[in-house]
């Protein structure tokens, strides 16, 4: 975008091109609607002013609800489609596929940490490769933060205490702004980067180029052992504690009688406020390591356990 | 005293309230609601100045993309200290205090309000919340933002944000007082034979702004104390380190700040819906369905707020249901724009600055108002929300209506508040530049938010300068567009010609006293004996 007076912003991901159209859409109706109450207005207002003495002013209407019946109506209906079809692209834009690749994302003021699963960690960049679509779980160290690429049309508050997610699949190379879009304190308008779409084979060479000693799951197999996570959890412990073995993604019966599902969310709920998490059969005796992890650390035991899979314990 | 003794003494007491002692005291410690409403006019016009320089300043700042003169810290600062003062201090009250005070009493044939000394200690309260605030803005350092977001606002800021806070608990109380003595006003003191289907559409709308008054705005008192208590204490009940949780700061917040959306354009409405009908002379069309759309959208309009949430992480079945009701709400809002037109159909329509001001409200509050449905369209507003688009969006609905609403009134009413009439043709330009440099103001940041920038951003990326110096350039326009009323309006109360009682030809009851009115508002109570906007139909 150098020079020229911008008018519209880069589409690069699959709910651009839709959410383009609805745009279309939207203008359309509401142009529509704008032009008829201008029409009106400015007809009514020339022709019956009041030095036109010629204007016929006789036989006004005074049956009005059959207008009110009508307009409501008119009204209600418009709106119910606009209303359907923003919710129809709203909630595909909720449910990521199952071969979205996760990329972690942890906010702090004032800046973008990106830890990819290889361990390649970026601040303020994000790399991803075309057509491959990327599942973002997304936490904050502070205070809230919004992830907002304009191009791709999305925007997802990072709220502190919980991991949030948001997946694009994106079409377009080049690169883009990242911007904060959740107000948080002094430097917010400085808190933002660039998203670069890139080629498979560039984007490959990407992360050989950038790989770290350790994967991010091995961070966090590292971690999990430092702070003793496996004095319970690990294989031959005898202190009677689930094994977490294969329980990512799977429902997980709760102390208290109910069941949760095994997602990243719930993963880190139960490092870090263990009792309200705590699963049935056995006895809620794990201490919590809220204050004692950044969100970085408890995204890398998040992880591990997430790469743990099927091995039994 | 009640209605037998203003019988036993016409004509009433004093020339005019204006007359009716000229102390410092005698304003201070009055209990008529025509001088309360002259004092909230001045208090808010103060604020309304206050809160304007630091538009100014924004829009200054924002016309280069580094920012002209503003650190970062300060801007955030200046933009917290508008939208506090906006919201709080002028448009909340705006209407209601001034010209809802003023004729409310007059339309229903009534001496006052029905709590004449609580009417006062609303001011009083109102004044001082308004000095607090001040003091805590200008000498503190809050910048949070007139959301006030948690964790950020208890977490990290330091400085005076619980004066800020004790400052809009404190004006609360005020507009609490304020809806109570309009509800029980309209329900105790209509004059005989005003049947609530004879009220004034202006009535009506204040009635439902009242119900919301009374409503929402404890809500607001407790989110704003327990923020407080975090702030203080750490209570833990909205900062996640300490157990709480920020969505649910999110939800009583907007519990209270979007049906106060509705506080700040109703009263506009009721305007509007006077105006039209005057200078049209004809009855106002589908008078039921604008009076009951008034109460329906007071209604809808707690039930709306999680549609500034839709991407705050609250459940995407919310989301559904929220999107889905704020398209409901916008229903009503429709139906008073098609009737408005419907009562121009066959009038005799005249153009005097009140006219240009209200048909002005309309085409701003319907861009506002269509602009609203892509908002509520969940995967628009996943890319909308918290950008430009979003700035542009309220200020159609906030300034362009109700702040084009209260001029109108302004105009409408001068001659009957101050005995004086204006010079017309400055009235007619003035309304005319407004509708002019808001559109050249606010429009260009629908397309900026389009494009993607953020709002409340000190600094933005290049590409975005030329939508932000169009948008600086047209603000220049509007505040000098602003300034000219108080020149004029100000110059008439000296030299402007004396106002007949009736200058527009109106049906209200307000038009029946004299210009200004005496104290005690009417000789004799009167006899309502027709409905209102009874404009003659011509023969055909």
């Amino acid at each position: 975008m150098n020079g020229g007076v911008p008018f519209l912003p880069p589409s690069a991901s699959n709910f651009a091109g839709e959410f383009n159209i609805l745009f279309a859409g939207l203008l359309a109706i509401t142009s529509a609607v704008l032009g008829l109450v201008v029409l009106l207005m400015f007809r009514f207002c020339a022709h019956y002013r009041r030095n036109n003495k010629t204007a016929d002013r006789g036989h006004q209407t005074r049956k009005s609800w059959r207008w009110e019946v009508g307009w409501t109506t008119g009204s209600f209906v418009v709106f119910l489609g606009l209303y359907a079809w923003g919710a129809d692209i709203y909630l595909r834009e909720h449910h990521p596929p199952a071969k979205a690749e996760d990329i972690y994302v942890v906010g702090k003021r004032w800046m973008w940490k990106v830890e990819h699963q290889g361990g390649q960690r970026e601040i303020n960049t994000l790399h991803v490769a075309l057509n491959q679509p990327v599942r973002l779980v997304m936490t904050s160290q502070d205070v809230i933060h919004g992830f907002f690429v304009p191009a791709f049309r999305l925007k997802q508050d990072v709220v502190p205490g919980r991991y949030v997610t948001l997946w694009f699949d994106p079409d377009q190379l080049g690169t883009y702004q990242l911007f904060c879009s959740q107000f948080c304190g002094t430097a917010h308008a400085e808190m933002g980067g660039n998203v670069t779409v890139m080629a498979p084979g560039d984007f490959a060479k990407w992360l050989a180029a950038n790989a770290s000693d350790a994967t991010l799951s091995g961070d966090g197999a590292a971690l999990f052992h430092r702070i003793g996570c496996d004095g319970c959890h690990g294989a031959g412990s005898t202190v009677p504690a689930p094994s977490l073995a294969g329980i990512y993604g799977q429902p997980v019966a709760l102390r208290d009688g109910g069941s949760a599902l095994a997602d990243d969310d719930f993963i880190r709920g139960a490092i870090l406020e263990p009792a309200q998490h705590a699963a049935a059969g056995f006895a809620p005796v794990m201490p919590s390591f809220a204050g004692q992890l950044d969100e970085e650390q408890v995204v890398s035991l998040v992880a591990y356990i997430k790469s743990l899979g099927s091995v039994p314990r | 005293m009640s209605a037998t003794t203003i019988l036993e003494l016409p004509p009433c007491r004093g020339d005019s309230y204006l007359t009716d002692g000229s102390t410092l005291t005698s304003w201070l410690l009055t209990h008529d609601h025509k001088r309360i409403a002259i004092l909230y006019c001045l208090t808010i016009t103060g604020f309304f100045l206050i809160g304007g320089a630091a538009a100014a300043l924004i829009r200054l700042n924002l016309l280069t993309p580094q920012g002209l003169l503003l650190d970062a810290e300060t801007y955030n600062r200046t933009f917290t200290l508008h939208g506090v003062v906006m919201v709080w201090l002028f448009l909340v009250p705006s209407i209601p205090t001034t010209f809802g005070n003023f004729l409310l009493p007059l339309m229903l044939g009534a001496k006052d309000l029905a709590f004449p000394r609580i009417n006062l200690l609303s001011w009083y309260l109102f004044t001082a919340s308004g000095l607090i605030v001040l003091a805590g803005l200008i000498t503190g350092s809050v910048d949070t933002g007139w959301t006030f977001y948690e964790p950020l606002s208890s977490g990290y800021s330091s400085g005076a944000l619980v004066v800020v806070l004790f400052g809009i608990f404190v004006n609360g109380f005020s507009s609490i007082l304020t809806g109570l003595n309009f509800v029980v006003s309209i329900h105790r003191l209509r004059a005989p034979g005003l049947t609530w289907y004879r009220l004034p559409i202006f009535c009506w709308s204040t009635y439902a702004t009242s119900v919301i008054l009374m409503l929402a705005t404890p809500i607001l008192a407790v989110t704003l104390l327990l923020v407080a208590a975090e702030h203080l204490w750490g209570v833990g009940v909205f900062d996640p380190t300490h157990g709480g949780d920020p969505l649910l700061f999110q939800h009583m917040f907007w519990f209270y700040s979007h049906p106060a959306v509705y506080i700040m354009i109703l009263p506009g409405m009721g305007v509007v819906s006077e105006i039209i009908p005057t200078f049209a002379r004809k009855k106002i069309f589908g008078y039921h369905f604008i009076a009951w759309s008034s109460v329906a959208i007071a209604v809808v309009g707690f039930v709306v707020w999680g549609h500034h949430m839709f991407v705050s992480g609250e459940s995407i079945y919310a989301a559904l249901v929220f999107s889905f009701l704020s398209f409901v709400v916008a229903v009503p809002s429709a139906i008073k724009v098609f009737n408005w037109l419907a009562t121009l159909h066959k009038g005799s329509i005249s153009f005097e600055a009140p006219m240009l001001y209200a048909l002005g409200f309309i085409l701003l509050f319907t861009i506002g108002g269509l602009t609203g449905l892509f908002l509520a369209t969940l995967a628009f507003d996943e890319h909308a929300t918290a950008t430009y688009f979003v700035v542009a969006h309220f200020h159609y609905i906030m300034v362009g209506g109700m702040v084009s609403a209260y001029f109108a009134a302004l105009h409408f009413w001068w001659p009957k508040v101050t005995g004086r009439l204006y010079p017309e043709s400055w009235a007619r330009f003035a309304a005319i530049l407004i509708f002019f440099g808001f559109n050249l103001t606010f429009f260009p940041q629908f397309i900026l938010g389009y494009l993607g920038m953020p709002r409340r951003y000190a600094t933005y990326p290049p590409e975005f300068q030329v939508w932000n110096v169009f948008s600086s350039a047209g603000a220049s326009i509007l505040a000098a567009a602003y300034i000219l009323p108080l020149l004029y309006l100000g110059w008439s109360l000296v030299r402007g010609e004396r106002a007949p009682s009736n200058p527009w030809g109106a049906t209200g009851l307000e038009w029946q006293t004299p210009s200004p009115p005496p104290t005690d508002n009417f000789a004799r109570t009167p006899r309502v004996t027709r409905p209102p906007y009874d404009y003659p139909e011509p023969t055909v």
